[in-house]
């Protein structure tokens, strides 16, 4: 029993990642180049040496927050399409506050400062639409993507018009509360962005995972998302777990946001998000919204995109991002669940 | 020996875990109406399924019409005049019933649908098969019957020679089924052969003329309906005697449970569903409630659980329960069996463990944290008691049959500490094993003094059951008879609105 579950589990995302190398092999050949000297190169520039695993680990860590906030709505059956949005708002927040904190404030106490503050941000995004779903029943897929155009609109005019330094789009920086990169005290990794953060992402995942499936709280949310009638009658709020469930997601994209100002910059830029909110829709899928799965399918999706940069010499580095697309589609297809999510919609039942 | 119009033999047939047909066979006459009888998952259903094309078997050989088919589809199917009458009726709301029954195969003129021809076609069906329906009618208008009526339409429209129903009166009242019964001798009498999956007795006793039992997947028994007993049926279904008709101790009610006062509830397109009802549940007692389905009962229900707001007063033991939300009325005293099994009362993908404690997280967590031993230790006791199987208790419910996810709502409900209970249609989709057992149940709940509230469209289970009958019909309850007065026909009278309103005792 146990068995076929796991098979069940894991083989709609193996066979989508195996569908979308074929594919991804027949692109390479149309473009006249020999897909195992591209796999080669993509394998080689990412963990072939401890620089390229380095630069994966760092992306791997901003997708597992995005991806864990995903999977933790998902599973209460909500879409969760803004963590871009609370990404980037999370970051501000601990921009914001690292401006404001007096530089002689020792570092433990700024760091659970910008970290309350991350979290707070993306929390507060992520409850406009869950409020106004639980309230008016308003669809949380459009509210999400409309808060998202909101939120990098009103960041992109508060760092342009008031906190940049002069010829740039970023904050000043930081003075205390940075966290230190993994060459620090392991110097292989000389050079990557890969942060101490990495394990706040691995402990998120946990966390998550104690909270979806040992605690009170995570039962009522997965049965809410399960069968949003049977959770009702048996004397859940429903629109009180939604809204809690978007304020868990939020955080979580949002505390994503202090890997790239604590842990790679120290300060926060415009648009440092770049797509990182929205991947983690397709981690969290092909991580089947659970949290070891979305640690995994973060690192592959880091791979995919570090490797991007290594295959460049021989196809462009596009070709990864058509990859992504492919494997995003292909689990589309193949996950049962995001089948049944699209014919519950047009069915019109939440 | 007549010519066979279906001959199955050696059917396999698995669901993952699920062994649903082992070596099944079936024989179906030409022109006879052929009961499939069984439990719940028994296994009828993929037998007419594979025979409808709709699922493919694993192995087994296969004729129709004396001809072997391998590799049969649903186009397959209706081309040699094989279709099912859907049950979950899938029709489009916003056609006609014309419209409907054309779609698929319209008489065109030119690019254009050629409505008269249609409406034609319909009339002339309604005709030969004796089915009244208005062919002009969208079929957002229909009643349930006359949906039905509409689904055995489109299938005569394509030619179906042989017609599978599964269950087809589990929607029905009395007066639609009698009417069913006589469309389907008629279409027998033009010719037709006629599968029909049941579990009520009497009904294969009425119509059939040979019944297939199954057990487990396989083929049991096949009977000559004319030399055989009900009590024969329910014991090669089961597998040992049934008793169906338990005598009722007489009734000693006690002190009012729930009143309810001048009750108005709006229906979910915002028409008024009950128009000021009252009631009165007694503690020792069972209050049935009798009516063709739509006449506001799930709207009772609903306002009594909590799920609808409503106007007038539900007092449960003199607490008014108007300010109280679902848990709270809970703890008030409410146990709630709901009518609809699978959107309401079980999560399907948690397992029996979890969907045991539904409503009662207080008890098995402590400071937010599941209590997993607390919760596994109530399982087990739970799954021994009311005899639910697989004795698994981390089977996810959906992989159960109809009559042991009813027992697992049951347990959970039946395990609180209530006064009330609210049992919908505890019975529907359950075989004939497990409605014993629930009615043993029922019954031992009115012995322990507590009030229940039956709603069933299964007059048979009202009358057996209930102490007092209500008849609700159109909003209102037109009829509160005690079960003396009581019978099928008096019923059915206030039910249809055949009969004018009175109120004994």
């Amino acid at each position: 029993m146990a068995r076929t579950a796991w098979i069940e589990m894991l083989f709609p995302p193996l066979v989508a990642l195996l569908v979308a190398l074929v594919a991804g092999d027949l692109l390479i050949l149309a473009y006249g180049q020999n897909p195992a000297a591209v796999w080669h190169l993509l394998v080689d520039g990412t963990w072939g040496n401890f620089y390229g695993i380095g630069q994966v680990l760092y992306k791997a860590t901003t997708l597992c927050f995005t991806g864990l906030s995903v999977a933790i709505a998902l599973r209460a059956g909500l879409f969760n399409v803004g963590a871009e949005g609370q990404l980037a708002a999370g970051g501000f927040g601990a921009g914001l506050a690292g401006l404001l904190l007096p530089a002689t404030m020792p570092w433990f106490f700024a760091f659970m400062l910008m970290f309350l503050a991350a979290a707070l941000c993306g929390s507060a995004v992520a409850a406009v639409p869950g409020v106004l779903k639980a309230r008016f029943g308003a669809h949380e897929v459009i509210a999400t993507i409309m808060m998202n155009f909101m939120v990098l609109a009103l960041l992109n005019y508060l760092v342009a018009a008031h906190l940049h330094t002069p010829e740039t789009l970023h904050t000043q920086s930081i003075a205390s509360g940075l966290v230190p990169r993994l060459s620090v005290l392991l110097p292989v990794f000389h050079g990557s962005a890969a942060n101490w953060l990495i394990v706040l992402a691995i402990l998120a995942a946990l966390l998550v995972g104690v909270v979806l499936f040992a605690s009170r709280f995570g039962f009522e949310l997965r049965a809410v998302g399960l069968q949003v009638g049977a959770a009702e009658n048996a004397g859940i709020s429903v629109g009180s777990t939604w809204i809690r469930a978007m304020l868990l997601a939020g955080a979580l994209a949002g505390l994503g946001g202090l890997n790239f100002v604590l842990g790679y910059k120290g300060f926060y830029e415009d648009g440092f998000a770049g797509g990182a909110g929205f991947l983690g829709i397709a981690v969290a899928l092909v991580g089947r919204n659970h949290p070891l799965g979305v640690v995994i399918s973060a690192l592959c999706f880091a791979t995919l995109s570090q490797g991007g940069l290594a295959i460049h010499a021989l196809v462009p580095k596009q070709m990864v991002e058509v990859l992504q697309a492919l494997v995003i589609l292909a689990v589309a297809m193949a996950v049962p669940e995001v089948r049944t999510r699209l014919a519950r919609s047009v069915r019109g039942k939440p | 020996m007549t010519t066979l119009a279906i001959q199955m033999t050696g059917i396999d047939k698995r669901f993952a875990a699920v062994q649903a047909n082992r070596g099944a066979s079936l024989e179906v006459a030409k022109g006879e109406i052929h009961a499939l009888m069984g439990e719940n998952g028994a296994g009828k259903s993929t037998l007419v399924k594979i025979l409808a094309g709709l699922q493919p078997p694993d192995a087994g050989q296969f004729f129709v019409d004396g001809r072997e088919v391998t590799g049969w589809t649903t186009p397959q199917a209706l081309t040699a005049g094989v279709a099912m009458v859907h049950q979950h009726f899938m029709l489009v709301p916003t056609l006609t019933v014309a419209e409907n029954v054309v779609l698929g195969r319209e008489p065109t003129h030119g690019l254009r649908l050629d409505r008269q021809a249609a409406v034609q076609a319909v009339r002339d069906l309604c005709q030969s098969s004796g089915l009244q329906v208005d062919p002009n009618r969208l079929v957002a208008d229909l009643s349930v019957g006359e949906a039905q009526r509409v689904e055995i339409l489109k299938v005569l429209y394509r030619g179906a020679q042989v017609l599978l129903l599964d269950e087809p009166t589990a929607v029905l009242s009395p007066p639609e089924v009698a009417e069913l019964w006589g469309v389907l001798r008629r279409l027998q009498q033009g010719g037709a052969t006629i599968v029909l999956i049941s579990h009520k007795l009497d009904e294969v006793m009425a119509i059939s003329q040979r019944v297939t039992v199954m057990r487990q997947g396989q083929t049991v028994q096949v009977l000559d309906t004319a030399q055989t007993t009900a009590a024969e049926l329910a014991r090669a279904m089961v597998g040992r005697d049934v008793d169906l008709d338990v005598q009722r101790p007489e009734n000693q009610a006690g002190k009012p449970l729930l009143r309810v006062t001048q009750l108005q509830v709006q229906g979910s397109r915002g028409q008024p569903a009950l128009l000021g009802l009252d009631l009165t549940i007694h503690a020792g007692e069972i209050l049935g409630i009798a009516g063709v389905e739509g006449n506001g009962q799930s709207e009772l229900l609903d306002a009594l659980a909590g799920l609808r707001p409503y106007q007038g007063s539900i007092k449960l033991a003199d607490q008014e329960l108007a300010t109280l939300s679902l848990s709270q009325r809970t703890q008030a005293g409410l146990a709630h069996v709901p009518e609809d099994r699978h959107q309401r009362a079980l999560i399907l993908d948690y397992s029996v463990a979890d969907n045991l404690i539904l409503g009662k997280l207080a008890e098995f967590s402590r400071r937010g944290v599941l209590d997993q031993r607390a919760i596994a230790a109530h399982a087990a006791e739970l799954i021994a008691e009311y005899d639910i199987r697989p004795t698994d208790p981390q089977v996810p419910v959906r992989g159960l049959s109809g009559g042991n996810q009813q027992k697992v709502v049951l347990a959970r409900e039946l395990s609180r500490s209530f006064k009330v209970l609210l049992a919908a249609q505890p019975t529907r989709g359950v075989d004939v094993g497990a409605i014993e057992f629930i009615h043993a149940r029922l019954r031992q709940a009115r012995a322990q003094g507590k009030g229940v509230l039956l709603v069933s469209s299964e007059l048979r289970e009202i009358l057996t059951l209930s102490d007092r009958i209500a008849v609700l019909y159109r909003g209102r309850i037109v009829a509160m008879l005690p079960r003396a007065q009581a019978s099928e026909s008096v019923l059915g009278a206030y039910m249809t609105g055949a009969a004018q309103a009175v109120t004994h005792g």
